[in-house]
């Protein structure tokens, strides 16, 4: 990082002053979205409950600490940009876009109903807010690169975010990209890795092991921070990190539970893409109240 | 001989054009820029040229998230990589938002010669159109390609332009004004039609010409809007002429005949055949070579037309 002497210690006051406004607060947001994700995919009967509370945490800082944005103006030109690109977790990303307003609340309960605009996997072209059509894995880091050079040829300040699955950095893509972000020197551009460990036949090291991971990204020319994922202070301080490395990408290495928040969901894959029965909703919501 | 042009570097030199005129253009490369002469744009406007290196995928999601962004990002490969290499990023990144991508693909079809079969792009008009959204032109000559790719710059969501290799004869003068979506009518005939396209057009000329001779008066259209197709000059071709004969470089199956095939077989059933490259492989060869090999020439197209035409006056 080239300038992370002075740069360090502004992060620190900004993550201060962050915090002091918003950690308890964001706390009980996260609390939210996860009572969102378990009735929306019980009600649904469908979906991906397990990889969408993994990443509560993370998206919860990005839109009710960091993203400059605007629910009222979906499309405003200058607005930072949440790229979900494990697509599969678009429980998670609309009840994030509800509770801040992009659509009423009451919406959520219609997710993957026949004419809903809150479709199974993201769909930029019916969803305020959804930025990108995703759920085949793989396209977003590239996708994000796109935004990321035209938000530095026009001269804007927006800045890029993309969540990507660790599972779906099996997708050789996801390294084509890391490789060029790396190469045009996108420091407006992160990319957070939701690191639950599993993916759906099972734990990553079984299925396709990624280690070493962090040094995979570092090797890619990527600054590197890694955080509990689940801590909203380190979340925030990660973030506020990644905005001082210039002229290079950084990437947030969050380590997380499938399924945190709900005892019998996490770590267990079973519930990467099974919605939960009524009876466990009932017991789901009774763990998140 | 008609004069010859190369429609790879028309692009080059349009793109450059429109880079003036318009400094949302960005274009987009994966290690092949001096063949698909975007380096033209790349010399000019080195900020606005992003070499991707050889990788196609993450080319074309970047091109997605420019487009998303409001810039009108052309990119470029050769066009057996795209769509063949990146079909799901063409679908995700691009297809399905609409986004505003313009793939100009050059080394279409099998004159791309001596490269061989791993170089042939024999499929990607099949690929592409199965792709609800994209919009796909063959130009017939250096004329028309530079005419569809303004019109592609200044119209709005996902294209499809499919160039050739080597220079080929032009079919059109200076004042040509390419109309998408609207099949041009090459030649008025009443005894068959033949529609063609790209490389195909200049030998549907020759083979009309040749056949005038013999005193069979054809038709010929050239379909350089794949899709949407005309399908109103389709069926009224079919209606005037009775017998249509469709011409591509490009497999029989999936490209401009079955298009055709299926719009005749709807609305105006006539005898119908296909000069295309059989379901096969071709191999290495100079250009004029596997046009010969695999049935690609005038003289195909003449064989064709009296097949159809011995079909149509049977039924009188």
């Amino acid at each position: 990082m080239p300038d992370s002497g002075d740069g360090l210690k502004a992060n620190v006051n900004a993550a201060v002053e962050a915090r002091s406004l918003s950690v308890k607060e964001m706390g009980a947001v996260a609390k939210r979205l996860r009572r969102h994700i378990i009735s929306m995919t019980g009600k649904a009967g469908s979906g991906h409950p397990g990889g969408s509370l993994s990443a509560v945490e993370i998206v919860t800082t990005l839109y009710f600490g960091l993203l400059r944005h605007n629910p009222k103006d979906p499309r405003w030109s200058d607005r930072d940009r949440f790229i979900l690109s494990k697509g599969h977790t678009a429980p998670l990303l609309y009840a994030a876009l509800a509770e801040c307003g992009y659509f009423p609340l009451e919406k959520l309960s219609t997710l993957r109903q026949l004419d809903s605009y809150l479709q199974g996997h993201t769909d930029r072209t019916v969803t305020p807010g959804v930025e990108m059509s995703a759920g085949s894995l793989g396209q977003g880091l590239s996708f994000a690169i796109g935004v990321a050079l035209a938000g530095r040829l026009s001269s804007q300040e927006y800045r890029v975010y993309v969540l990507l699955g660790d599972g779906e950095c099996d997708e050789g893509q996801v390294w084509e990209a890391a490789m060029a972000a790396a190469h045009f020197k996108l420091g407006n551009l992160v990319a957070i890795v939701d690191n639950n460990g599993q993916q759906i036949d099972g734990w990553n090291r079984d299925v396709m092991n990624l280690d070493p991971f962090n040094k995979k990204w570092q090797a890619f020319g990527w600054h590197v921070i890694e955080v509990d994922g689940h801590n909203l202070p380190q979340l925030i301080d990660a973030f506020n990190q990644a905005k001082l490395v210039k002229r290079q990408p950084a990437v947030i290495i969050a380590h997380t539970i499938k399924g945190k928040g709900v005892s019998f969901m996490e770590n267990n894959p079973d519930f990467h893409g099974k919605a939960p029965t009524a009876a466990e909703v009932e017991i789901a919501m009774k763990e998140l109240e | 001989m008609p004069q010859e042009a190369s429609l790879r570097e028309a692009y080059g030199k349009t793109l450059v054009e429109l880079g003036r005129k318009n400094p949302d253009i960005v274009v987009l490369d994966a290690d092949l820029s001096r063949s698909t002469m975007t380096h033209l744009f790349a010399r000019e406007f080195p900020e606005r040229f992003f070499d991707c290196g050889i990788a196609e995928q993450n080319m074309v999601s970047i091109a997605a998230g420019l487009a998303a962004s409001g810039k009108i990002p052309f990119a470029s490969t050769f066009a057996v990589f795209v769509p063949g290499r990146c079909f799901d990023q063409l679908r995700m990144s691009i297809a399905q938002p609409g986004l505003n991508v313009k793939l100009v693909v050059t080394h279409g079809g099998i004159t791309v010669g001596e490269d061989g079969t791993s170089h042939h792009s024999i499929a990607d008009l099949s690929l592409i159109c199965s792709l609800p959204g994209f919009t796909v032109i063959v130009p017939a000559d250096a004329i028309e390609a530079a005419q569809a790719i303004r019109v592609a710059a200044a119209s709005y969501g996902p294209f499809y332009i499919r160039l050739c290799r080597p220079k080929i004869p032009l079919v059109y003068t200076d004042d040509y004004r390419f109309s998408l979506g609207k099949a041009i009518t090459m030649r008025q005939g009443r005894d068959a039609t033949i529609i063609a396209i790209g490389v195909m057009v200049a030998a549907a000329l020759e083979a009309a010409d040749n056949l005038k001779q013999e005193g069979i008066d054809c038709c010929v259209l050239n379909m350089s809007t794949l899709k949407p197709i005309d399908e109103a000059a389709i069926i009224k071709a079919a209606a005037d002429t009775g017998a249509i004969v469709t011409a591509e470089e490009h497999l029989e199956h999936g490209g401009l005949g079955s298009m055709v095939a299926q719009i005749v077989a709807r609305h105006q059933p006539v005898p119908m055949e296909f000069v295309a490259i059989k379901d096969t492989y071709a191999k290495s060869g100079k250009a004029a070579e596997l046009l010969q090999r695999y049935g690609l020439t005038a003289k195909d197209i003449e064989q064709a037309v009296h097949k159809v035409t011995r079909v149509k006056n049977s039924f009188t």
